[in-house]
């Protein structure tokens, strides 16, 4: 029987694939991909509750976090389409100019 | 028993009218046109002495429907200070000794603003002086009017601004500009005693208000204390800038920069007497300290005789008159050091009629001589200027101390209190004084108006007399100086004395507060022999000038040929001046320049704000290492940063 517990294992893990990967990868559409599984994670542990607790609130905000991540991989990959177009990589360490 | 306090509304209008008037100049002078310029601000000075002149006659009434002796006329606008302790109101009291300088200088300043508008009718910014004027009318009253130590000190401080203002009037003139600058910063270091000397009465009495600290200062200071003469002492610091004593006297002669009528008014008939008013305003707290009532006494004595003396050889017409408005301030400094309070006010109200009438006439003659003030260049003009002729002569008499001229009635209660108090030094010294201003001021009338005309053709068919407004204020001063004297006539002489009783109730040796041992009893052929002698002395002094300068004209060149040294010593003015220059203003200026500024100023001052920005800008460049660009970095720090937090909140 699966139940909130492994629900919650299952978001963990998957959070934490997100984060390494958004760490360690250089490639930026890796780490946007990185940044995908982070809030779908956290979508998972979202639904576990509601299922749980039998509420609907949980389920709304999930909702709400997939309108979100539809909207930012819109404006992300336009972003990267530019920023590859004018350097001719999507390497993070050679866009470090934005600083002091 | 409670000093009885009358309640009299109108008795703020006295100091506010001239605030009113100076504000209403300052703002819309330059619009109005200039001839209701002056009749405003004369206006304005009318209400004042109106005002105090009834408030005057309300306190005769008092008095004599038995009312109590020291009963007087108060009104209170608001409370002005209120912190801790410290209790302070902005109010105005007429009682028997404010109520006579509320009188002198209103009345005083009303005659001199008249003479004004003759004097300056042709200045151009005409309206800048009638505001300043009018409100340094309004500080002088306040002064003499405040019902506490604090808000004399305002007004204390108010005159000084405006005697700078006006010694300053032509400020296009650098010298002029410099002289306003020294009378300043002289009257500063009087001050900074003064204003010691208030903070110590608060810390020892608990009090600001008059009142309060006669009832308070024989309770709580002892006779002859440190403390008490500490105070004494610094108040007299105080009345040495402002009314011009050895060592602060500097900056007086320097003052007749400004315009005439301003000589007159304020640094001859009002403003330089303050400290006098002061001193016998406080006497409770100097008749506690005899140590510095010798001090008063001597210092008054000795500028006496030693401006009298440097008076003896200037040729210009205002200096003369300024070194010996010093050496009768010295006269009333004499009188109010051994004790005599109600003399050294009564010398302060004849000296400002005749002193301000010299002026006056002086500055009729300055026109007449298109400008020219040395009486080097004058001569004869007694048939050219008759009443400003007239009017010099009975103000010369006066201050030589001839009877029955108010001057001889006050000098002479003057020296006969320091004769009588067993002072007999400086008695002598005084009387010594009396015949060398007999010499001075017949030598400045004889060169002025005697003899034949030394002036330049070009300006000598010019000269003619004033005009009747600038006229009639000699004349009227002229009939004060002669009749002033009637008020305070000796019982030795058949009168009353009416100044002294009139007086008695405010003065703590008198009213029984302060009981002092009469001095010695003397009859009164001793006192008529004094009398005798101060007026042949008086005499002598107006021969040897006849005899010098009429008689035998070349007598007074020989002797200065004689006597190389002494006349250059006197026409040098002791070299006061240089000396204060060399030893007190050159050792300032060096440290200010190559320590003060050289190394604390640009050194520390300078290098802390330095030190801020660059310590600043240091931590900046350590700190923007943190931005790196790399977006990786950022997360790291980001996700360290939660995984802080939920190990706070979790742990």
């Amino acid at each position: 029987m699966i139940g909130l517990e492994q629900l919650l294992i299952l978001s963990a893990i998957l959070f934490i694939i997100g984060v390494a990967g958004f760490i360690t990868r250089r490639n930026v559409i890796i780490m946007f991909m990185s940044v995908e599984l982070m809030l779908n994670a956290a979508n998972v542990a979202l639904v576990g509750f509601a299922y749980h607790f039998a509420r609907m609130d949980a389920q709304l905000i999930a909702l709400f976090v997939m309108a979100l991540a539809a909207a930012e991989v819109a404006v992300g990959l336009a972003i990267i389409v530019t920023v590859f177009r004018n350097r001719e990589t999507v390497n993070v360490d050679d866009l470090n100019i934005l600083k002091w | 028993m409670e000093p009885l306090a009358q309640n009299y509304q109108l008795l703020r209008w006295i100091v506010l009218a001239p605030l009113a008037g100076s504000a209403a100049i300052a703002l819309f002078g330059s619009r109005l046109p200039r001839r209701l310029i002056g009749p405003l601000a004369c206006g304005a000075v009318g209400v004042s002495f109106v005002i105090g002149v009834a408030g005057f006659v309300k306190l005769k009434a008092l008095y004599s429907q038995g009312g109590q002796e020291d009963a007087f006329l108060a009104d209170t606008l608001y409370r002005w200070i209120s912190v801790g302790g410290l209790t302070a109101d902005a109010a105005f009291v007429l009682d028997r000794l404010s109520a006579v300088m509320v009188l002198v200088v209103s009345g005083v300043s009303f005659v001199i603003h008249v003479y004004s508008i003759g004097y300056m009718a042709h200045d151009k910014s005409n309206w800048r002086y009638f505001s300043y004027l009018n409100l340094f009318v309004f500080f002088m009253l306040l002064l003499v009017s405040a019902d506490n130590i604090g808000l004399m000190f305002v007004g204390w401080e108010g005159v000084g601004l405006c005697s700078y203002l006006l010694i300053g009037f032509w400020f296009e003139d650098r010298e002029k500009a410099t002289a306003g600058k020294k009378a300043f910063i002289l009257n500063r270091i009087g001050d900074f005693g003064f204003l010691l000397a208030i903070i110590l009465i608060f810390t020892q009495l608990g009090t600001l208000d008059f009142y309060g600290i006669a009832e308070q200062a024989p309770r709580v200071l002892e006779p002859g204390s440190v403390l008490a003469t500490a105070i004494a002492l610094l108040l007299f610091m105080g009345a040495t800038g402002k009314s011009a004593q050895i060592p602060l006297y500097v900056w007086l002669p320097d003052a007749m920069a400004g315009p005439t009528p301003v000589s007159a008014l304020i640094h001859a008939a009002t403003m330089v007497t303050a400290g006098v008013y002061m001193i016998v305003r406080l006497n409770v707290l100097y008749l506690l300290a005899p140590f510095a009532m010798g001090v008063v006494a001597i210092v008054g004595v000795l500028t006496a005789i030693y401006a009298a003396s440097i008076g003896l050889v200037q040729n210009d017409i205002k200096k003369v008159l300024a070194y010996s408005t010093i050496s009768q301030l010295g006269y009333m400094f004499l009188a109010v050091g051994v004790g005599a309070f109600s003399a050294g006010i009564f010398h302060l109200m004849t000296h400002a009629f005749f002193k301000a009438l010299l002026f006056l006439g002086a500055g009729c003659v300055i026109h007449a001589m298109r400008g020219d003030q040395d009486i080097r260049n004058m001569g004869g003009l007694r048939e050219k200027l008759p009443v400003s002729y007239w009017t010099f002569l009975i103000a010369t008499l006066t201050i030589a101390g001839f009877p029955p001229l108010s001057g001889f009635f006050s000098k002479d209660d003057i020296l006969w209190q320091a004769f009588s108090q067993g002072h007999w030094l400086l008695w002598f010294v005084a009387f010594a004084a009396a015949g060398l201003t007999g010499f001075y001021m017949f030598r400045l009338l004889f060169l002025t108006f005697w003899g034949t005309c030394r002036a330049e053709e070009k300006v000598r068919s010019k000269i003619h007399e004033s005009p009747l407004v600038m006229t009639l204020p000699l004349v009227i001063l002229a009939v004060l100086s002669v009749v002033g004297g009637i008020v305070g006539i000796p019982e030795a002489l058949g009168g009353s004395n009416d100044f002294h009783h009139w007086l008695a109730p405010m003065l703590a040796n008198e009213n029984g507060t302060l009981p002092v041992e009469p001095g010695r009893h003397f009859p009164h052929w001793v006192e008529y022999l004094l009398i005798v002698l101060s007026v042949a002395v008086a005499l002598c002094g107006v021969f040897t000038a006849w005899w010098f300068y009429i008689r035998k004209p070349e007598t007074a060149r020989n002797l200065a040929e004689r006597m190389p040294i002494s006349y250059q010593l006197l026409s040098n003015k002791y070299y006061i001046d240089e000396i204060y220059h060399i030893f007190i203003v050159q050792p300032i200026r060096l440290i200010s320049t190559y320590i003060l500024w050289k190394i604390f100023d640009v050194g520390v001052i300078d290098g802390l704000v330095n030190l801020t920005g660059r310590s600043v800008r240091g931590l900046g460049r350590v700190a923007a290492r943190l931005q790196t660009g790399y977006a990786q970095a950022y997360a790291v720090t980001f996700i360290l940063g939660v995984a802080l937090v939920l190990g706070a909140l979790l742990w």
